[in-house]
């Protein structure tokens, strides 16, 4: 794994974007989240998700978002994931107002910038191990032997070496989320997104996922995990609370 | 991988829903190809049968005057007439635009000769294109093999008194009597047959014809065409269709072409129905897989090509069981329902293809909506289900 995961560079239109922040090497925000409002609308009542939010998240950090159920932990998840648009404000991420990209290039820069970590690892059961990790890979112009080797290296990091073939659910829980971690650090992205990543796995392989999400974070991945378990916090370099929608 | 991968390994998955898909779509095509098949069958028996039942188009010379009666035995007209057909009319009848569909074109003159004082009538024909129209004919002895030979209708050899291997002089020509019809029943019994030259050179009309017949098949082309054909290229000719032989089983074969259409679409209709709801079921089965897919970057494009896919591999595997099955369904009820014997089997890779492409076809347009319903599904709703 690299020190510091590169950016991809992401052109819009013939316009590229992502480069500024690498050639200069000044600090700036890789995440930028300003006036941030989301409402959903059920029947005639609007519930207000997110309100007002405004974040910057710097390459290499790795965000703990914590707070209680409906507080909007996992609206501000999917709207940074490029899955969920706001209301009002913007996202941008390596200089892309990602908000304003059309569709299909929002997909693009999914597969280009971002890496999920589901709860519950939401591998597909009907493709093997390797196949799930290869799957970001699918949709590139990576060949076969390319894919292989780039599954294959990440997932001997992840210590998988010998279940390329296996199933997903011959494996155990532990297991399963290395490789959906593989999955989401296959292609390299500069942002990892996890929700509640170790909502489903016991306390001690809790902790270990944990330690790999540390390290990963030492070599300069950066993380934004949501999460319920107060001990996950002491891993992350910073943490933020919401609640009613709110940073508090 | 590729996306392709991902589309077999869900079928792959998902064994008996498959099967139950490829069968219903199967059975579509089965019906399908069996029904082409009969079809085909139906059109072939009758072509065959045409030519048992003989000449279907008569050629003759246009005159107002002319009173020719072949069953009659009357062909006055016959020699008067000013625009006489001729031999090099022939060829040109070989040269229509539907000519494939000509079988037999047989060219005749007929003549009255004198024999031992009784007025006879002699018929010039080629003995090749004769017997293969008259397939009915039975010879006692053989058919003229050269010039000098003739062959005798069973009435007039009784008249004649004359049998196989005799010599019967003709306007001072002495010809050896090859053969004798058995009684037909016909005109043809009463008729003495030779070839055509020779009675051109008999009765003084070299190179002219009295009328000529033509057995043709239509199961392209109305027989209405191929009049209108010959009758071009023979302006001075009254070119008639003999169709009460083939009306009615053309008419049976043309309501049964319709009901195997109705039934076709009806039965595809149903597969394609079939298709559709399974896959509409998968679609929403996969919503959470879908929104994984999405959420890593996947396209709409991309959530379409492996629907498409899926559907593609059911068609085809469809198409191909169909095909064979549909070969086999009709080499079994073929030959019941068009009256042969035996049935045989239909081995045309032209419609092989279009018939496992049809399914194909049917598998991806059953599944548009599905595919389609599958790449708007929205990635935070399928996301939700985590």
């Amino acid at each position: 794994m690299k020190n510091n995961p590169p950016l991809s560079p992401f052109s819009k239109g013939g316009l590229s974007y992502g480069h500024e922040s690498r050639d200069t090497g000044t600090k700036m925000s890789l995440i930028e989240i300003r006036s941030l409002s989301k409402t959903y609308e059920s029947g005639e009542e609007c519930v207000l998700a997110l309100v007002e939010v405004d974040l910057n998240i710097e390459k290499g950090d790795f965000i703990s978002v914590m707070g209680p159920s409906g507080s909007g932990k996992s609206t501000l998840l999917t709207i940074l994931g490029g899955l969920n648009h706001p209301t009002q404000g913007d996202v941008i991420v390596d200089e892309i107002p990602i908000y304003q990209l059309p569709l299909e290039k929002l997909a693009d820069f999914r597969r280009e910038y971002l890496g999920f970590i589901f709860q519950s690892f939401q591998l597909i059961p009907y493709l093997t191990v390797i196949e799930n990790v290869m799957l970001p890979l699918s949709i590139t112009e990576k060949s076969n032997r390319e894919q292989m080797k780039m599954a294959g290296e990440i997932l001997e990091k992840m210590g998988l070496k010998g279940k390329e073939r296996r199933l997903p659910d011959q494996l155990s829980g532990g297991e399963q989320e290395r490789v959906a971690i593989a999955r989401a650090l296959v292609n390299s992205p500069p942002i990892l997104l996890a929700d509640e990543p170790t909502g489903n796995l016991d306390s001690k392989t809790g902790k270990e996922m944990m330690e790999l999400f540390k390290s990963l974070n030492k070599e300069g991945q950066t993380i934004v995990m949501v999460t319920h378990n107060p001990e996950n916090v002491a891993f992350s370099s910073r943490t933020i609370y919401l609640r009613d929608g709110k940073i508090v | 991988m590729r996306l392709r991968d991902i589309s077999i390994s869900n079928l792959r998955r998902r064994k008996s829903k498959v099967f139950f898909l490829i069968l219903g779509l199967t059975i579509g095509i089965t019906t399908v190809f069996t029904l082409i098949s009969v079809t085909r069958m139906m059109n072939e028996d009758i072509s065959n049968k045409l030519d048992e039942f003989g000449a279907n188009i008569l050629i003759i010379p246009r005159s107002d005057d002319l009173s020719l009666s072949y069953g009659g035995m009357n062909f006055g007209g016959v020699a008067v007439d000013t625009q006489a057909l001729k031999e090099s009319d022939v060829p040109k009848i070989r040269q229509i635009e539907v000519r494939e569909n000509i079988s037999t074109v047989s060219p005749k003159l007929i003549g009255v000769v004198e024999i031992e004082g009784k007025k006879v009538p002699l018929m010039g024909v080629h003995f090749q294109e004769e017997i293969r129209l008259k397939k009915w004919w039975k010879i006692h002895g053989g058919a003229p093999r050269s010039r000098e030979e003739i062959l005798l209708g069973n009435e007039i050899a009784v008249r004649l008194f004359k049998s196989t291997g005799e010599s019967l002089s003709i306007n001072g020509r002495s010809l050896r009597i090859s053969g004798v019809l058995e009684e037909t029943g016909s005109q043809d019994d009463f008729l003495i047959f030779g070839d055509l030259k020779l009675v051109q050179d008999l009765i003084k009309r070299p190179g002219a014809l009295s009328l000529i017949e033509v057995s043709a098949f239509c199961n392209t082309c109305p027989i209405e065409d191929i009049v209108a054909q010959i009758s071009k290229v023979l302006p001075h000719a009254k070119v008639t269709a003999i169709k009460q032989t083939i009306q009615t089983k053309m008419e049976a074969l043309d309501h049964f072409k319709k009901f195997s259409f109705g039934i076709s679409t009806i039965v595809l209709l149903i597969g394609g129905l079939i298709v559709f709801t399974n896959m509409m079921a998968s679609v929403n089965e996969r919503r959470r897989e879908i929104g994984i897919f999405r959420a890593i970057g996947f396209r709409k494009s991309h959530i379409i090509r492996i629907i498409f896919l899926e559907a593609l591999i059911i068609g085809m595997m469809a198409g191909v069981v169909g095909y064979l099955l549909g070969l086999g369904t009709s080499h079994l009820i073929g030959p019941m329902i068009t009256g042969t014997k035996t049935g045989k089997l239909l081995i045309d890779p032209i419609l092989a293809i279009g018939v496992v492409s049809l399914s194909a076809v049917i598998g991806i347009l059953s599944s548009a909506y599905p595919a389609i319903h599958a790449s708007k599904m929205d990635p935070t709703t399928a996301l939700r289900l985590l």
